[in-house]
């Protein structure tokens, strides 16, 4: 039976996360009618976040309550493409969000932005080191667009989110105690950085110790009550050590849910529809055009088509290349011939730490998701990569973002995993130990991409995306550096005891916890051969498709990349506000 | 009894659980030498269980009392609740494979891809028991409640460290999910049914909720917090 028809309007938004909620707003206030299409719930801070409920390790953290339900779809995962895949049966190195808010309602908070030299990644490498330094393999790309052309919108994300920091170069001029090797601001953070905790000031200390230039993490957990450029108001952190994994009971912690939703909720030029499973886009090959999507309404199970002038996926990276797979737009990327764009570069995060364990009371259960101490003199090209066999790098930091004690309760190195003697030694370290991570990029690598799944379906029918990844030689190198600069800071930091490093040696694993920090798949750049979109995150194939989100990366950046993916978001709204739709078409010819 | 004998905890028998009856003749006797056990709160006498059978609940009970060993740092993991915490797990949505997705084919795993059997958790733990007791039988002449204090952990160790064979099931994915769940049972929140009148948080110093720390974060920075830890009930 074909889908039930509905009326035109002018935008549809596959995904209300970050990037959807940012460009229905956008688009709204340009005068555009706008559907908001969102897989999961409503979710509504003051009844889904509040206490005491939300206090709950086991119902969101163990059993992940506000994630995607993997019974009704996930994805597929194989260390190299001549591998089968296996299903990800339960979350394990992550786990992707779900419902009205998405990824943006579960995060810590971590607001950066990208080094100016990430955005011309390749063409910064080749000019220091040499073409002939760049590993075959190691397919980075530049973006496109420049820290500067992106400056502006990243002000405008941390004036949405309220975020808490210290700026490090304000118009060119360096800033004490801010990050000094920073992109330059126009301004200063709407926040002051939140109160340092007791393993953020051992940080600070060892850092400068080594003569290391720590800074204040760039937080969207609001250090005070802040009126976003909304009008919209957060609260104050209240410190509870319940960020990741959780919504934000007091309203701190920025989400398109208390940032943008009640002003869109309130625009009659925007329609949210909920438990809507976009399963295709309805693409006119001839025309080089979507006419609109065709979605699942998960209540009834009725399948409806909303046409619309403007498809914009805003999903997670994962949904947004299953969508133009399935649709036939765009090449597929070949890892052999290293040709076609869809799926291509697919990246995550190459995260790695070292525990301390210290005399001092570190109340782990006093915190914030942004453990509020960090260094970036070992981030992307901030050092010198010549000889070291790598390029990337990372920034460091205690990573310590509450003290639920399921799970955070380490104990010193061959410490027996029960019995009394566990008991003992975790009562004993408690309160007296925190980890010094690396927060590692990863670099595009021709065997990682993205493709669909020949043999798993999700609960409608449609094939799961296939993840092929596993580490790769410059990660592994680079994750080794890393760490040893760990260990460097947590022995200057007088640590009693140090646990085993970890730097990643071993393959790519779903069992233990990584980083939702996943990028590529449909990524920007200048060249449509080597490229999905363009500079605008606009399809080169089709005109009237733009595509968001960390699938646009070329490569991930050892950052968080929230702050990026938000700039970009308002990055590509003002190319359609105030150029596309006057003139309808390819914003940039090939 | 003889010399060598530990019955399990009769109380499993029949539905009937006196779960506070330490010393009452039930207990290993290693855990009757320890020093004063801290107090927790009184449970019911009778304690049903919602999907165990009497035997899988005598094999969780002898399993937690290993791993949690009653101490002067807490009782045991029975005494804390682990065994109705994880009675109560199976039994519910978790237990009977929600969020799991369950679709074949199941192919030739490994270990990175995590768990990837068609069971869930409910039957995943069904054929384990059996398993273990089928093995410590094979081992030792008879199942893992009815083992002496050393004998379990032994056989808890033998399959921690992948040397027990067992028929059709691994032991180590299953030694990792009995120990997972004995930390759930013992660290999560009392409403659970495990974690007795917040033993473990008190074991730790961990203050529970509400935890709106705010202005006193910094006050609070490099001190010892010692105050009452709070849970859900303790709000609602």
């Amino acid at each position: 039976m074909a889908p039930r028809k509905l009326r035109a309007v002018d935008a549809v938004m596959v995904g209300m996360g970050w990037t959807g909620s940012i460009m229905a707003r956008e688009l709204t206030k340009a005068g555009l009618s706008v559907v908001g299409l969102e897989r999961g719930a409503y979710r509504s801070p003051h009844e889904d976040f509040a206490l005491p409920g939300i206090r709950d390790e086991l119902k969101y953290r163990l059993r992940f309550q506000l994630m995607l339900d993997n019974a009704t779809e996930t994805i597929s995962m194989r260390h190299t493409p001549d591998e089968d895949a296996l299903p990800m049966r339960r979350w394990g190195a992550f786990p992707l969000g779900d419902g009205v808010g998405g990824a943006g309602t579960h995060w810590n908070g971590v607001t950066w932005r990208n080094l100016p030299s990430e955005f011309v990644l390749r063409s910064h490498l080749e000019n220091r080191y040499g073409k002939g330094a760049i590993p075959a393999d190691l397919t980075v790309q530049d973006w496109g667009v420049t820290y500067d052309d992106l400056e502006p919108y990243y002000e405008r994300f941390e004036k949405l989110c309220g975020t808490s920091g210290k700026a490090g170069n304000l118009r060119g001029a360096m800033q004490e105690g801010g990050n000094p090797f920073e992109g330059p601001r126009q301004n200063e953070y709407p926040n002051k950085p939140l109160v340092m905790s007791q393993a953020g000031l051992i940080f600070t200390q060892a850092a400068k110790k080594l003569g290391w230039h720590p800074f204040p993490t760039p937080s969207s957990n609001n250090s005070a009550a802040y009126t976003n450029i909304e009008g919209q108001t957060l609260g104050a952190c209240q410190y509870c050590g319940h960020c990741e994994y959780f919504g934000c009971e007091s309203n701190s912690k920025a989400s398109p849910n208390i940032c943008i939703m009640p002003v869109l909720m309130a625009d009659n030029r925007f329609e949210l529809r909920t438990h809507a499973y976009v399963k295709s886009l309805v693409y006119d090959k001839r025309a080089k055009k979507v006419r609109g999507v065709v979605y699942i309404n998960r209540e009834t199970g009725e399948e409806l088509e909303q046409p619309a002038d403007m498809v914009v996926l805003c999903a997670y990276p994962f949904n947004n290349v299953s969508l133009l797979l399935s649709a036939g737009i765009g090449q597929p990327y070949d890892p052999r011939t290293g040709r076609g764009v869809i799926g291509k570069n697919f990246c995550l995060q190459v995260m790695s730490s070292v525990q301390l364990f210290v005399d001092d009371e570190i109340n782990p259960f006093i915190g914030t998701g942004v453990n509020p101490a960090a260094l970036d003199d070992f981030q992307g090209d901030n050092f010198d990569h010549t000889g070291l066999g790598f390029f990337g790098g990372g920034y460091l930091y205690p990573s310590i973002s509450g003290g639920r004690p399921i799970q955070v309760r380490a104990v010193p190195p061959g410490t027996p995993r029960w019995g009394s003697k566990w008991k003992e030694e975790t009562t004993r370290w408690y309160n007296h130990t925190f980890p010094i991570s690396a927060h590692g990029a990863s670099y595009a690598w021709r065997t990682n991409y993205l493709d669909l799944d020949p043999n798993y379906k999700d609960a409608v029918g449609r094939p799961l995306v296939r993840m092929t990844y596993n580490y790769s030689p410059n990660d592994r190198k680079m994750s080794q550096y890393l760490t040893d600069r760990a260990v460097e800071l947590a022995r200057a930091a007088n640590a009693k005891v140090l646990g085993t490093p970890q730097p990643r040696t071993g393959n790519f694993d779903n069992i233990n916890g990584q980083s939702s920090h996943h990028t590529g798949g449909v990524i920007m750049g200048t060249d449509p051969r080597t490229s999905a979109l363009n500079r605008y995150l606009q399809s080169w194939d089709v005109s009237n498709l733009f595509v968001m989100g960390g699938a646009a990366f070329p490569q991930n950046p050892g950052y968080n990349p929230t702050g990026t993916i938000a700039a970009l978001a308002y990055w590509s709204a003002n190319a359609i506000t105030t150029q596309y739709l006057k003139n309808p078409g390819a914003l940039m010819h090939a | 009894m003889a010399e060598n004998e530990v019955p399990r905890r009769d109380f499993l028998k029949g539905g009937a659980l006196a779960a506070t009856a330490l010393g009452a003749g039930a207990l290993p006797r290693a855990a009757e030498a320890q020093p004063a056990v801290p107090a927790v709160a009184a449970a019911p006498t009778t304690e049903p269980l919602l999907t165990l059978t009497a035997d899988e609940a005598a094999f969780f009970s002898a399993v937690y009392d290993t791993i949690i060993p009653a101490d002067n740092l807490s009782p045991s993991g029975t005494d804390c609740g682990c065994v109705a915490y994880i009675d109560r797990q199976l039994a519910g949505a978790w237990g009977n494979g929600a969020k799991l997705y369950r679709n074949g084919p199941f192919l030739p795993a490994k270990p990175e891809h995590g768990y990837q059997l068609p069971l869930s958790p409910r039957e995943y733990f069904a054929a384990g028991i059996k398993a273990a007791n089928a093995w410590a039988v094979k081992t030792y002449g008879k199942t893992f409640d009815r083992l002496l204090p050393a004998d379990r952990a032994k056989t808890l160790a033998a399959m921690e460290t992948d040397q027990a064979q067992f028929d059709g099931l691994e032991a180590k994915p299953f030694f990792e999910a009995l120990l997972q769940s004995a930390m759930e049972g013992f660290f999560a929140d009392p409403m659970y049914g495990g974690n007795r009148n917040k033993v473990s948080w008190r074991m730790l110093g961990y203050p529970g909720l509400p935890a709106t720390w705010g202005s006193k974060a910094e006050a609070l920075r490099g001190k010892k917090v010692s105050i009452e830890p709070q849970s859900i009930a303790d709000f609602s």
